[in-house]
């Protein structure tokens, strides 16, 4: 029941990438901080929500054969570095398409899934995995 | 005051099972099957979709498609008979998930395969009673059959969202007249608690989907005084490919006016998010002018049926912006049943 809140906080980020740019040095970061790890002080209150479009391309992947008990069920799957159009990585599953089919620079876009749940009578989780865009 | 669409958006999982993969199984000739029923494939979700993911994914696509903004929308209404809680509200992650949220009302609704139309249905009054500007009516399943049971053969996963708003708002097409008509028939059912439904077989035919279907269609017709010619489309509930065809040649319609609204061939009956699929497949490809008859069905039982007519908007609306059914139903993965059966939970797991 602990993960409830934590959860539930970041519901804006999961659902729909609400992240911050440090309006000092314009860097983006995903999930939100509170402070610019860069500018440090002079990030203070400079900190803007921003919400990134969803779009962007695959960095790096791997293919994950020994799944976490949450994803046994859609093992073997890819987990992928994607940097997105506003330059900031995201750590994500890509979906819809076969392992051999995914490639470093692959353009990929957020949708909404199941990340799991806390047992048969838990909370749902949601939010954003990748999926190939059409070309 | 009139009432229409506003926009509208759809969502279809990737995966596929044939009929005859499922009747391999269980012992049964499944091409027959699938040829008698006129479904040839079926859709099916993945573990991580359910009715929140695909509702979510449909509004979004419908908000891609309008300038709308979704602090507007005053009220959110999902309907399914697979809500993932049974308590704790689709429509709520929905109305975060297109950051409509909080200053709007939302709920489920269930009534079997009709829900989505009965959320339209209010959708269209409060709008039109000046309430608020937008409402978002989305149909939308991940039904199951029985293991070896006639309805595993159809039951697949898939949903639509429509925006509704007055005139006063740029509307793609007209709602003229709405008709319901509801009776307390035992056709098919699914106990609280229980995983699968049941059903009164055969009865589910004449005295359920056609008597009702038949009749609201009828009903409508004389509302709107319109004739079957008058219609460029009609949509029908699609439990199987099979029924709407009949109906709709007991109603005057050609299968040339049934063509873009009958999915359930290609990816199976829908359930709530059938008809609604199909006006969203109709609206990728209609012209201002069309007319559309629409009428779903429920168990339990009851029709909801709709006349419209498309407007100039269609045109210059960003049709392409979202994905197109058409695109959904041709871009599939197949699997077999043993994959199917994990997928859906049929398998028992250790705790």
């Amino acid at each position: 029941m602990g993960s409830i809140p934590r959860f539930w906080r970041e519901n804006p980020s999961r659902y729909n990438l609400v992240g911050v740019k440090c309006d000092n040095c314009g860097r983006v970061f995903f999930p939100p901080r509170d402070i610019c790890p860069v500018c440090h002080r002079e990030s203070i209150g400079k900190m803007k929500r921003l919400e990134l479009s969803g779009k962007g391309s695959v960095y790096s992947y791997t293919l994950v054969q020994d799944a976490h008990p949450q994803f046994e069920m859609l093992k073997p799957y890819i987990l992928a570095m994607v940097e997105m159009d506003e330059g900031v990585k995201i750590t994500s599953q890509i979906i819809d398409v076969k392992p051999e089919d995914v490639h470093i620079g692959m353009k990929v876009e957020a949708v909404m899934r199941k990340l799991g749940a806390e047992g048969n009578s838990g909370i749902l989780h949601y939010g954003y995995k990748f999926r190939p865009v059409k070309e | 005051m009139k009432t229409g669409i506003v926009s509208y958006g759809a969502y279809i999982p990737r995966t596929r099972i044939e009929p005859a993969e499922i009747g391999r199984v269980w012992g049964i000739d499944g091409e027959a099957m699938g040829k008698g029923l006129m479904v040839h494939r079926k859709s099916v979700p993945m573990p991580d979709e359910d009715t929140i993911t695909i509702s979510v994914q449909a509004a979004r696509d419908m908000m891609q498609r309008t300038q709308a903004d979704p602090e507007e929308i005053g009220a959110i209404f999902v309907g399914s008979e697979s809500h993932p809680y049974a308590v704790k509200p689709t429509s709520t992650i929905v109305a975060e998930a297109i950051e409509a949220a909080p200053h709007l009302t939302a709920a489920d609704y269930e009534f079997a395969c009709k829900a989505g139309t009965a959320a339209i249905q209010t959708s269209m009054g409060l709008v039109g009673s000046g309430m608020m500007r937008y409402s978002v009516a989305i149909g939308a399943d991940t039904s199951q059959g029985a293991p070896g049971d006639a309805l595993e053969y159809t039951a697949a996963a898939g949903g639509a969202a429509l925006l509704i708003g007055t005139e006063k708002e740029r509307l793609i097409a007209v709602i003229n007249h709405t008709y319901s008509f509801t009776t307390d028939t035992p056709d098919f059912w699914r106990r609280e608690g229980q995983m699968y439904p049941s059903h009164g077989g055969r009865f589910t035919g004449e005295p359920a989907y056609f008597k009702h279907v038949v009749t609201a269609g009828k009903t409508l017709m004389e509302m709107a005084d319109t004739k079957p010619e008058d219609y460029h489309h009609v949509i029908l509930h699609q439990p199987n490919g099979k029924f709407p065809n009949r109906a709709g040649k007991q109603m005057g319609f050609t299968s040339e006016q049934l063509k873009y609204g009958l999915l359930t061939p290609e990816i199976g009956n829908t359930y709530s998010g059938a008809v609604m699929l199909g006006l969203a497949s109709v609206l990728d490809i209609a012209k201002p002018g069309d007319r559309i008859l629409m009428v779903a069905f429920g168990s339990g039982a009851g029709s909801d049926a709709f006349d419209l007519t498309v407007t100039d908007e269609i045109e210059k609306i960003p049709r392409e912006k979202g994905t197109t059914v058409r695109e959904m139903i041709d871009n599939y993965t197949l699997i077999d049943y043993a994959t199917y059966a994990k997928y859906r939970g049929k398998i028992k797991m250790r705790e």
